[in-house]
C-alpha cells in the first residue's frame, strides 16, 4: 500500500487504468460464463465496438491530450484500418485458418498502412504552427469516406483484382469479393472477439503510457507545452508531434480492424465526420491527456444510445443533455486548459517571440 | 556579399574594441557577430550589429526598452533568420542552421517572458534540456528495454545535481508553472545549461526578483562560468548585476551599438548616459 502511495503520480494512474480495464474484463467475462443471459443481448453486440472505440479514444487522446494538436479525421484512418484489415482477413481465410493469428496479423497491417498515412499527412502539416492539422484531417476523413464508397477489390486465384467507380473484376473460381464499393465490405466470418479486443486495449495503453513516460513523449509534451522553448533545448517539434501522430494512426487502424472483423458488414459512411467528432468528445469528456479518463467515456458513451433507445426520437438530445450535465459534474478542468492554450497560441503568434 | 571561410578566424583580425579578458586572449573567440542585422517591414530592428565574445567571458548587453537586444538573441538562435550579416559560434558560420541545430552547436538562452514547459515538473524541464543527451530511442523507451532505465536513472541524477546549483533539488517534483517568479527564472537558467553549452544567452535574468535574490544570482552567475567554463552573454537592466560581474558591455540603442568598453568606460561615457537619460537641455 505504502509503495502505491510513494509512487509516482503517472505510473499510479497507469496502474489504475490497467486495473480498470483488467477487472472489467474479468467481470464481463464471468458473467457471459455463468449468468443466465450473459451481460444482456445490447451490450454482448456492443463489445468489439465498445473496445474498438476505447483504442480510438485513446489513441486521438495522445494527439489531443498529449501532443496538443486537435484532429478532426480521426475515423479516417478507423477507416483505412477497417477495410485494409478486413480485406486482408478475408484473403488470408484460407491461408492462415487460425482466427486469432489471422486477426493479428490484419491488424497490423492496418496499423501499418493508417500510420503511413498519418505520415503522409503529417509531412505537410505538422511543420506549420498553427490549427492546420483540424483542417487537413477533417479534409482528409471525407476524402477517405468517398474514396472507400468508389472501391471494388477482389482476389482470386491469380492475385487481387482492383476497379475504381464501377465494377469491372472479373474474378475467377473461387474468387472473394472484398470491398464492394457502396456495399462495403460483407464479412460473414466476424473473427474479432470480445477477447481480441481486450488485448488491443491493453497494447494500446502499453504503447501510450510508456511512449508517454519515455524521453520520447516527454518530448511531445515540451512541443505541446512550449514550441518556441522546446526547439530552443535542441527538440525537433516537428518530429515529435509526428512521432505522436503517427502513433496514433496507427493505433487507430488497428481499432479499425478490430471494428470491422466484428461487423457481419460495414460501409464506408460508418467512418464519417460524426464518428471523428464523436471519438473527439470522448477525448474531451474523459479529460485530455487522461487515459481511463477516456477508457471509461467511450465504453459509457458507447453503450448509452443503445440503452436510451426507449426515448425514441428524442434519443439524442437526451443524450446532448447527459454529455453536458457530465461536463457540468466534473467541471472538466482540462477542457478549459484546452481552451486557454488555444488562447495563448493565439497570442503568441501576434505577439512573436520576445 | 562574400561568406566568411569556416576555419576558426584568429582574435587579431577580429574587427572588435570587445575587451576579451586575459585568459581568453590567443584563442578565438566563442561567438563573433558581423554586420548582423534585420528587418521588420520598415524598421530595422538592429542594425550592423557587430561583437565578439570569449570563450569564459562574461558579457553583457545593455540598453532602453526595444533597442533590439531579445532581437540580438532571436537572431543568435535562429528564432528570426538575420536580414544581414554573419554569426561565428566557435569559428562555425550558423547561416543554414536552424533554432535546434545551434542549440545542438552550443548556444542555449534564457527568454525575456518565461518559457517554461509549464504542465511538467521542474525535474523533467531539466530532463528536457538533457534530451539529446539522453541515449535511448522511441523503441527502448515503449519496451523498457536495459538501455531505457541506465539511461533514465543517469538523467535524474544529473537533473538533480544541476537543480542544486541554485539548491532547487527539493522542488523538483512540482509541476514548473506552479513555482514563484524567482525560481522560474532560476529554472530557465538550468534547463539551458542542461543542454551544455559553450555559449548561455540570459535575457533579464533578474527581472522580478528582490535586490537579494539579485545578489545570489550574480554569485551563481560567476559560479556557472567557473564550474562549466562557459561564455554567457546577458541582457540585464539591473545596473550593479551588470556593472558587476560583466567583463564585456554593449550598449545597443534603436538596433545600433552605440558604445562597447568595460563597465567602468561605458559608466563615464557621455553617448550612453544621453541615450539613458536624454540629452541635456543647454541653459
Ligand atoms: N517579430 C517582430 N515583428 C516586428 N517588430 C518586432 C518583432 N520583434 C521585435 N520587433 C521590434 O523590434 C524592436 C526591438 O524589440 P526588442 O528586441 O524586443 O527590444 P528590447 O529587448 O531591447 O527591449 C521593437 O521596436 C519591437 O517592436
Ligand atoms: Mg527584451
Amino acid at each position: 500500500m505504502n509503495r502505491i502511495l510513494h509512487m509516482k503520480k503517472s505510473t499510479r494512474s497507469s496502474l489504475f487504468t490497467y486495473t480498470l480495464v483488467i477487472v472489467a474484463y474479468v467481470v464481463i467475462q464471468l458473467l457471459r460464463a455463468f449468468r443466465e443471459g450473459g451481460v444482456g443481448s445490447v451490450l454482448e453486440g456492443q463489445l468489439v465496438p465498445i473496445c474498438a472505440y476505447v483504442t480510438m479514444a485513446l489513441a486521438l487522446n495522445l494527439v489531443v491530450g498529449v501532443s496538443g494538436e486537435l484532429s478532426l479525421g480521426h475515423a479516417g484512418f478507423m477507416s483505412i484500418g477497417a477495410f485494409a484489415g478486413c480485406s486482408v482477413a478475408a484473403a488470408l481465410q484460407n491461408t492462415v485458418t487460425l482466427d486469432p493469428l489471422r486477426l493479428a496479423l490484419s491488424m497490423v497491417l492496418g496499423a501499418v498502412i493508417a500510420g503511413f498515412f498519418g505520415f503522409l499527412i503529417g509531412v505537410p502539416v505538422l511543420r506549420l504552427n498553427g490549427d492546420y492539422l483540424a483542417i487537413v484531417t477533417l479534409a482528409f476523413g471525407e476524402i477517405i469516406k468517398s474514396l472507400v464508397t468508389n472501391i471494388y477489390l477482389g482476389v482470386d486465384a491469380d492475385g487481387p483484382q482492383f476497379s475504381f467507380l464501377s465494377n469491372n473484376n472479373q474474378l475467377g473460381e473461387g474468387g472473394i469479393e472484398l470491398i464492394r464499393g457502396p456495399v462495403g465490405v460483407t464479412n460473414s466470418e466476424r473473427i474479432a472477439t470480445f477477447t481480441a479486443g481486450f488485448v488491443l486495449v491493453l497494447v494500446a495503453l502499453f504503447i501510450i503510457f510508456n511512449l508517454v513516460n519515455s524521453r520520447t513523449g516527454r518530448a511531445i509534451m515540451a512541443a505541446r507545452d512550449n514550441r518556441i522553448a522546446a526547439e530552443s533545448v535542441g527538440i525537433s517539434v516537428t518530429k515529435y508531434k509526428m512521432i505522436a501522430f503517427v502513433t496514433s494512426a496507427a493505433l487507430a487502424g488497428a481499432a479499425g480492424t478490430l471494428y470491422g472483423c466484428g461487423q457481419v458488414t460495414f460501409t464506408a459512411t460508418k467512418f464519417d465526420f460524426n464518428t471523428s467528432i464523436l471519438i473527439l468528445v470522448f477525448v474531451v469528456l474523459g479529460g485530455l491527456g487522461n487515459m481511463w479518463g477516456s477508457v471509461i467515456a467511450a465504453a459509457a458513451l458507447t453503450i448509452l444510445p443503445e440503452a436510451l433507445r426507449q426515448f425514441a426520437d428524442y434519443r439524442m438530445l437526451v443524450y446532448a443533455i447527459v454529455l453536458i450535465l457530465v461536463m457540468l459534474a466534473t467541471n472538466n478542468p482540462t477542457l478549459w486548459n484546452f481552451i486557454a492554450r488555444i488562447r495563448e497560441q493565439r497570442q503568441e503568434k501576434k505577439e512573436g517571440a520576445k | 556579399m562574400s561568406r566568411i571561410p569556416k576555419e576558426p578566424t584568429k582574435l587579431v583580425t577580429v574587427p572588435s574594441p570587445n575587451k576579451i579578458p586575459e585568459r581568453d586572449i590567443d584563442k578565438s573567440p566563442i561567438l563573433e557577430c558581423q554586420h548582423l542585422g534585420i528587418d521588420f517591414g520598415g524598421l530595422s530592428a538592429v542594425k550592423d550589429f557587430n561583437m565578439a565574445i570569449g570563450r569564459t567571458e562574461i558579457a553583457g548587453l545593455i540598453g532602453p526598452n526595444g533597442a533590439g537586444k531579445t532581437t540580438v538573441f532571436n537572431l543568435l538562435t535562429k528564432v528570426y533568420q538575420p536580414t544581414r550579416g554573419t554569426i561565428l559560434l566557435d569559428g562555425v558560420d550558423t547561416h543554414n542552421m536552424n533554432t535546434v541545430q545551434v542549440n545542438k552547436a552550443g548556444i542555449a538562452r534564457t527568454f525575456q517572458n518565461i518559457r517554461l514547459f509549464n504542465n511538467l515538473t521542474v525535474e523533467d524541464n531539466v530532463k528536457l534540456g538533457l534530451h539529446n543527451h539522453i541515449g535511448y530511442g522511441m523503441w527502448s523507451g515503449i519496451f523498457r528495454l536495459p538501455s531505457y532505465w541506465r539511461e533514465e536513472k543517469v538523467a535524474h541524477e544529473r537533473a538533480m545535481e544541476l537543480l542544486s546549483i541554485f539548491d532547487m533539488g527539493y522542488l523538483a517534483k512540482y509541476k514548473a508553472g506552479s513555482l514563484p517568479y524567482g525560481a522560474q527564472r532560476k529554472l530557465e537558467i538550468v534547463r539551458a545549461l542542461a543542454t551544455n553549452p559553450s555559449l548561455l544567452l540570459l535575457d533579464e535574468p533578474a527581472a522580478g526578483m528582490n535586490p537579494s535574490e539579485t545578489a545570489e544570482l550574480m554569485e551563481n552567475i560567476v559560479k556557472i562560468r567557473d564550474t562549466f567554463g562557459i561564455a554567457i552573454l546577458l541582457i540585464e537592466h539591473d545596473m550593479s548585476l551588470v556593472m558587476g560581474i560583466c567583463e564585456g558591455i554593449a550598449v545597443l540603442n534603436f538596433g545600433q551599438i552605440i558604445a562597447k568598453g568595460t563597465p567602468d568606460e561605458i559608466k563615464n561615457d557621455p553617448v550612453v548616459i544621453e541615450a539613458y537619460l536624454g540629452k541635456k537641455k543647454e541653459a
